[in-house]
């Protein structure tokens, strides 16, 4: 526990000041701006928009900045943000159907309706530092399909559906009538958590622990088997209910990426063998995040699929309480703040059983003096 | 709920609550997805006496998205909007949502709003405002869209031991 303390204003404002400086870096290097960020770093943008969970970028990219590029700092003043809003409602479910794809690849199908897109990926680079880019030199702009062919969003069905036309996964089922989905930002969460939960969680939850968790299960600590059966990256558009209005307003649109991760399930007694889904959704471009989300929620879904949970990443416990980095990051960081009190008590509790062991060493050895002693006699 | 693209055509109001309801909404995705540079434009059309029914306001609306992309919802997460409502002295009223935290474009959208509901402005409203901006977001659709196109790949899948 620890405890107020009083003072220190002077030099809390001297170290603000300081940080001010020192993000400012050398001054002979031109100011980065929050629109640089913005264009130029989007796919940190995005990341703080996941963990900070709220879609703004111009917001995410000043909050980097601010931050000094410490992303979960960043996300941290994002979550912050946000408690200063109030809240209008909630969108339509957002329909990934009819993304306006700028990717699009599936590990399990190499020719499938609509074709693969490999679009601006890392994939196929060779993952050397490129010094080309310190220069002042004009990027090329990107080629153009003369003929691109339809964009229809009918164009390119869902891989999974494509499974389910065939009854060979399961089906993804409809809510209850009526019934509103978990929201873990008003109720507290509570294990073991309904899908619904899990996934908002997962969906703002620290990239770089999800990853090691996905990747924990492909190591063993509870493989599901999976296959990529589609990952795709795009513009969604995001409709609200106005009810003043009584019809769906259309905002605009969203960058949103999705994996749905394709899973063996051998079945059991009730259940037929059939493939079984993971799923990951996220904001902005996060391949990564999306794919490790998807082997989480996957892992997550063991009990329920008839298995024991025995591994950390099957875990509900384990992972949805430990997935938030700006959480985790309050309770560690926590330690570094003023704990004197409870320190002197243990400082006083040590020394007082560290007298109470010499003591007892004392008597213990006097004791066997004694008994030498008396032997030797 | 039917979903209107926005290189579709805009019709014109009809006697039908449906067929102005949907037209409205085609000008709305319109706006939505304009500038602020390119909404400011509406303000010289707006008559002087405009009141702000809602003033201008920032809020959150939580995205959902659904499990597996097709079943139940989930909250996936918070986006910023901005809305605003406004009144004509004619009486037309307009609503005005945009996805960020720039007001003057949730206001300047609602005048757009007003302004084609009231309808006496709507060739000015059109070829100054709204048909620039389709024509402005079709070529950036088209143009991304062929960008895309450009990295379309064809994977040969190599037998092994094959001749």
């Amino acid at each position: 526990m620890y405890v107020s303390v009083k003072g220190g204003e002077k030099a809390i404002r001297a170290a603000h000041r300081l940080l001010a400086h020192r993000r400012r870096g050398d001054r002979a290097v031109p100011e980065v701006a929050a629109d640089q960020i913005r264009e130029q770093l989007t796919l940190a943008v995005d990341r703080v928009m996941n963990e900070g969970s709220l879609y703004d970028r111009d917001l995410a990219a000043l909050a980097i900045k601010q931050a000094r590029g410490d992303l979960i700092e960043a996300a941290f003043l994002v979550r912050a943000y946000r408690t200063t809003l109030p809240r209008f409602g909630c969108s339509t479910p957002l329909d990934t159907a009819a993304m306006s794809v700028d990717r699009r690849i599936s590990a399990t199908y190499k020719d499938l309706p609509g074709g693969q897109i490999l679009g601006p990926t890392f994939d196929y680079t060779h993952r050397l530092i490129d010094f080309a880019l310190m220069a002042d030199s004009e990027t090329p702009l990107p080629e153009r399909e003369r003929e691109p062919g339809p964009a229809a969003a009918s164009a390119m069905p869902r891989v999974t559906d494509l499974l389910g036309d065939e009854g060979l996964i399961e089906a993804e089922p409809a809510a209850a009538d009526g019934a509103e989905p978990g929201d873990l930002t008003r109720a507290p969460l509570r294990v073991p958590a309904a899908r619904d939960l899990r996934l908002q969680q997962l969906a703002r939850g620290d990239e770089g622990f999800l990853l090691a968790l996905g990747y924990s299960t492909q190591r063993g600590y509870g493989s599901t088997h999976p296959f990529a059966g589609e990952i795709r990256i795009g513009e969604v558009e995001v409709e609200f209910e106005v009810p003043e209005l009584g019809f769906v307003v259309p905002l605009g649109s969203v960058a949103l990426s999705e994996c749905q991760m394709i899973n063996q399930f051998a079945g059991s007694a009730e259940i037929e063998p059939t493939f079984t889904r993971g799923y990951g959704l996220a904001f902005g471009q996060v391949e990564r995040k999306v794919m490790a989300m998807a082997l989480v929620d996957r892992a997550l879904r063991t009990e329920e699929l008839g298995g024991e949970a025995t591994h950390p990443a099957q875990d509900q416990e384990f992972v949805l309480s430990h997935a938030d980095n700006v959480q985790a990051t309050g309770f560690v960081e926590h330690l570094k703040l003023p704990h004197y009190v409870d320190f002197q008590a243990e400082l006083a509790l040590v020394r007082q059983l560290r007298r109470e062991h010499t003591a007892a060493r004392a008597a213990r050895d006097a004791q066997s003096d004694d008994v030498y002693e008396e032997a030797a006699q | 709920m039917e979903t209107i693209g926005i290189n579709g055509s805009r019709p014109r109001p009809g006697e039908g609550r449906g067929d102005t309801i949907t037209a409205r909404r085609a000008v709305m995705a319109l706006t939505a997805k304009a500038t602020a540079f390119e909404l400011k434009a509406v303000r010289d059309l707006a008559p002087a006496g405009v009141v702000d029914l809602r003033p201008p306001e920032t809020g959150l609306v939580m995205l959902r998205g659904r499990i597996g992309g097709s079943g139940a919802a989930f909250n996936l997460g918070e986006a910023t909007v901005s809305r605003a409502a406004v009144r004509l002295p004619s009486g037309a009223t307009g609503f005005g949502h945009v996805l960020g935290r720039d007001r003057h474009r949730a206001r300047d959208a609602a005048l757009v709003d007003a302004l084609w509901i009231e309808g006496t402005r709507r060739d000015r409203l059109e070829n100054e405002i709204l048909a620039p901006l389709a024509a402005r977001i079709a070529r950036d659709e088209k143009r991304r869209t062929a960008e895309v196109a450009a990295t379309r790949v064809d994977f040969f899948t190599l037998v092994r031991g094959a001749d």
